[in-house]
């Protein structure tokens, strides 16, 4: 079974989303959560990283952290949102979890 | 404090809200600052200008949302606000995404007006440049 991977730092910040990316083989998930929400964004400088990835790996992102921070509205196409039962279910429906804090 | 000691204090506002106490903790220490009569600068940089974004609603994270409390800036004489461009670019940003913050200026009639500038890095540097105290968020 595939790996999730959750990113919880800003992509502007910490290198974290680019090193869950980097490390998340074909198949896998990356779930971005609190500040890790900043790297759904489009239009960013880190965008054009986000959508290269997800020809390879799933993106999803924290609706409640995205509402949070005022940027909903603004989400790379492709990223689907989750709420926290949908972040249950992906820990569930994954063999691990690799947190890149 | 001795009379007639003006200093120019910038408050400068680098990390994004909700996610680490940073920018409710500048936020605090700005409005508590504002009784001392000094001249107030806050600068916006990196992933600071995310904590001017309009529309935030922590409702679903179950915290405070302090976003609103920007506006109250401009009541404690507090009107000089600015945002590099260069850090909204890199994230996509404009200056209509972030919040409206206003003054009512009493030497002209208590009339409206925008406490935020938006300026580049070089500009920036010469903020930092020119101000005596400064307070890191």
């Amino acid at each position: 079974m595939a790996i999730l991977h959750t990113v919880n730092k800003s992509p502007f910040d910490k290198n974290s989303l680019e090193r869950a990316f980097n490390t998340a083989k074909d198949g896998s998930a990356v779930l971005l959560l609190e500040d890790g929400v900043y790297g759904a964004i489009k239009g960013a400088t880190s965008s054009a990283m986000v959508e290269d990835a997800m020809k390879t790996v799933k993106v999803y992102a924290l609706s409640a952290d995205l509402d949070a921070r005022g940027i909903s509205g603004r989400v790379i196409d492709g990223v689907e949102l989750v709420d926290y039962a949908g972040f249950v279910k992906l820990a569930t429906e994954h063999s691990q979890v690799q947190s890149w804090l | 404090m001795s009379e007639g000691t003006v200093k120019q204090f910038l408050y400068v506002n680098r990390k994004a809200p909700h996610g680490t106490v940073y920018a409710l903790e500048s936020l605090e220490v700005v409005l508590i600052g504002a009784a001392f009569e000094q001249d107030v600068r806050l600068a916006f940089m990196d992933d600071g200008v995310f904590q001017i974004m309009k529309g935030q609603d922590t409702t679903g994270i179950g915290t405070k949302n302090f976003a609103p409390t920007y506006n109250a800036l401009g009541d404690y004489d507090i009107n000089k606000i600015y945002v590099e461009k260069e850090s909204l670019e890199e994230r996509g940003l404009t200056e209509d995404d972030i919040m409206a913050l206003t003054y009512e200026d009493e030497d002209d009639d208590w009339a409206e007006k925008s406490s935020i500038s938006i300026i580049s890095r070089a500009e920036m540097a010469d903020l930092i440049d020119s101000s005596d105290v400064m307070f890191n968020f």
